[in-house]
């Protein structure tokens, strides 16, 4: 028996290696630049060649994507207690980000860093980490978001993750990578579609619908142990499922009763509740932040339009009313805004909802937009488009401004959906 | 005359009938089991014996050339109703399932590749649902089938044009 696992072990191991070499590597291209950018100096990290990661350069990478800020190459400052500030605020930045990293005698890496501000001249923020080395690409990431929360007062999404979907041929795989589409790591593949994946908030799970048992069944997968959980497996189709904030259930869209409706199940699976009660389609429930509504798309008014009730049922609300097709609502962590794909046209494009107001906002001009899904701190929405016939993933800020694409080389490249903030 | 054509035609039902409920026949020559010739001299009751065979029918959903062999029932255009072409689909399988009540099937239905996958694959549902109540209606029984959607997930055509979408607006018959 010990053997027998140690077999398994190597061969698990063999199948990730092979994996990881075909695995779709994401190239990321950014367009559009952020109203109000703030300049901010980002040195080279003293010794920072020391690690694996060039803690650096993901900062200042992480910084301009973000569209925030004007980053400005700062050099080698070797002495990060004595910069001289005046000097940097005479070349125009607002704030300097100086670091070191020392590699330890247990092979880890200690990477510190400071923020300094030339406008009041003291010290904003540090952070000391010390980190494995296949984690100081993390750790860099989490100084930059340390940074774009001190400068702007928003907390930083550059350590969070996203999930999504590749196909090649009949090869589907569901993968993590980091918020910048590094790091991938593969969760799942399968010979059947997957769609609609859907991260637990505590970003240690994913739903998702897969089609290994030739019809839609939801799963919920432990992404550290492999464990999957059956959610729903009803008679007929069983798909989108979507977390409620603190983690507990998750409303999903079943068909047997022979019509589409939302229904909320326990997130451990059993406990299935009927919630939406139509005689057409209700499905794509999303819970609104505080968990006490229900968002989804139902055609009870002819075509697909998005509609908000009780997370008890009963009457619900229209909430879309231009446009003859409105899908695939999703919900700001704060409450307040609403992305969508609307049909205009004959194109499918990514619009956001300001709902207190209801005056939306279109933030594409592709043609075939789906699955939007919001940065956990609201900013951004990430979403699969289609550029030059293939299908792609794109991030755009809420307020349209700042873009970015993110490709893979060969195959399709779908359903992404953003990650929580992770402790 | 009258006379003369319901005799025609009971008849005719009659050797349908007879068709219907005797197994097929296969021209094939019965499997030749070899046996060793018995040590002892044979008695003369035994080497006369006659152990029958009898050849398996084959199952008409087997037959590639069988009216069963079409498992597919195609839709218009943001239309949920079976079309005439498909009826004749829904009514083989039906009388096969109402005959073979141990076969279940999916109805899988499907979509073109437009729009979003969750809205698809609930309107794909509605196409399996369609094919589902037709064959309901011809008397098969629920506990035989079950509906689902595969959405735009599974096309059968990889275009992008009218041609293929036409293909992909689709239910298909799978046994399990």
């Amino acid at each position: 028996m010990r053997t027998m696992n140690k077999l398994n072990t190597v061969f698990l191991t063999a199948g990730m290696l092979a994996a990881l070499s075909a695995q779709a590597q994401l190239r990321v291209e950014i367009s559009g630049v952020g109203s109000n950018q703030i300049p901010v100096a980002v040195a080279t990290f003293a010794d920072e060649s020391v690690s694996p990661t060039q803690i650096s350069k993901v900062i200042k990478t992480d910084l301009e994507r973000s569209g925030a800020f004007k980053v400005i190459d700062a050099g080698t400052i070797g002495d990060i207690n004595n910069v001289d500030l005046s000097a940097w605020k005479s070349k125009g930045a607002d704030a300097v980000v100086v670091g070191t990293v020392q590699k330890a005698a247990d092979g880890t890496f200690a990477v510190r860093y400071r923020l300094m501000s030339t406008v009041q001249n003291s010290k904003l923020s540090q952070l000391d980490q010390q980190a494995p080395a296949q984690f100081t690409r993390l750790s860099a990431h989490k100084i930059a978001d340390d940074v774009y929360e001190k400068l702007t007062g928003t907390r930083g999404i550059f350590a969070t993750r996203i999930a999504y979907v590749t196909q090649q041929g009949r090869s589907y795989r569901l993968e993590v990578a980091d918020a910048d589409g590094e790091n991938v790591q593969l969760a799942l593949s399968s010979n059947e579609p997957i769609i609609s994946p859907s991260w637990s908030p505590d970003g240690t799970k994913v739903a998702y619908v897969s089609f290994e048992q030739k019809k839609p069944v939801i799963y919920v997968q432990n992404l550290i142990t492999r464990a999957r959980t059956v959610i729903a497996n009803e008679k007929g189709s069983n798909s989108a499922p979507a977390w409620s904030p603190d983690g507990s259930r998750i409303a999903v869209a079943l068909s047997k009763t022979g019509n589409t409706q939302i229904y909320v199940a326990n997130a451990t699976g059993g406990g299935l509740r009927r919630v939406s009660n139509s005689t057409g389609i209700d499905t794509e429930p999303q819970f609104s932040a505080d968990g006490q509504s229900i968002y989804f798309t139902s055609d009870r008014s002819g075509g697909p339009q998005i509609y908000r009730m009780s997370v008890n049922g009963g009457d619900a609300q229209r909430v879309t009313f231009t446009g003859s097709y409105n899908i695939s609502p999703r919900i700001s962590s704060d409450g307040k805004s609403l992305a969508y794909i609307s049909r205009r046209s004959g194109n499918f494009q990514l619009y956001v909802m300001d709902l207190a107001s209801g005056q939306e906002q279109r933030l594409s001009d592709n043609t075939n937009d789906q699955a939007p899904s919001f940065a956990p701190n609201g900013k951004y929405i990430l979403y699969s488009t289609e550029s030059g016939g293939r299908k792609a993933l794109a991030v755009v800020s809420v307020d349209g401004r700042v873009k970015q694409r993110l490709t893979i080389q060969a195959g399709a490249i779908k359903e992404p959906t953003w990650g929580p903030f992770m402790k | 005359m009258r006379n003369v054509k319901s005799l025609a035609f009971i008849i005719t039902s009659a050797a349908l009938l007879a068709a219907c409920s005797s197994p097929v026949k296969v021209t094939e020559p019965a499997p030749v089991v070899e046996s060793k010739p018995a040590e002892a001299p044979a008695q003369q009751d035994q080497t006369r014996a006659v152990a029958p065979v009898e050849t398996k029918s084959i199952d008409p959903l087997d037959d590639p050339k069988g009216v069963l062999a079409n498992r597919s029932v195609y839709f218009d255009f943001d239309s949920y109703v079976v079309r005439e072409d498909g009826k004749s689909v829904v009514e083989n399988h039906s009388g096969y399932l109402t005959k073979n009540s141990n076969r279940q099937i999916l109805i899988q239905g499907n979509t073109d590749e437009r729009g979003g996958a969750e809205y698809n694959l609930a309107l794909g549902q509605k196409r399996a649902e369609a094919v589902r109540k037709a064959m309901t209606a011809l008397g098969v029984p629920e506990g035989q089938i079950e509906a689902v959607s595969l959405g735009k997930e599974k096309p059968k055509a990889e275009g992008h044009n009218e041609e293929a979408w036409a293909q992909n607006r689709r239910a298909d018959i799978v046994y399990k």
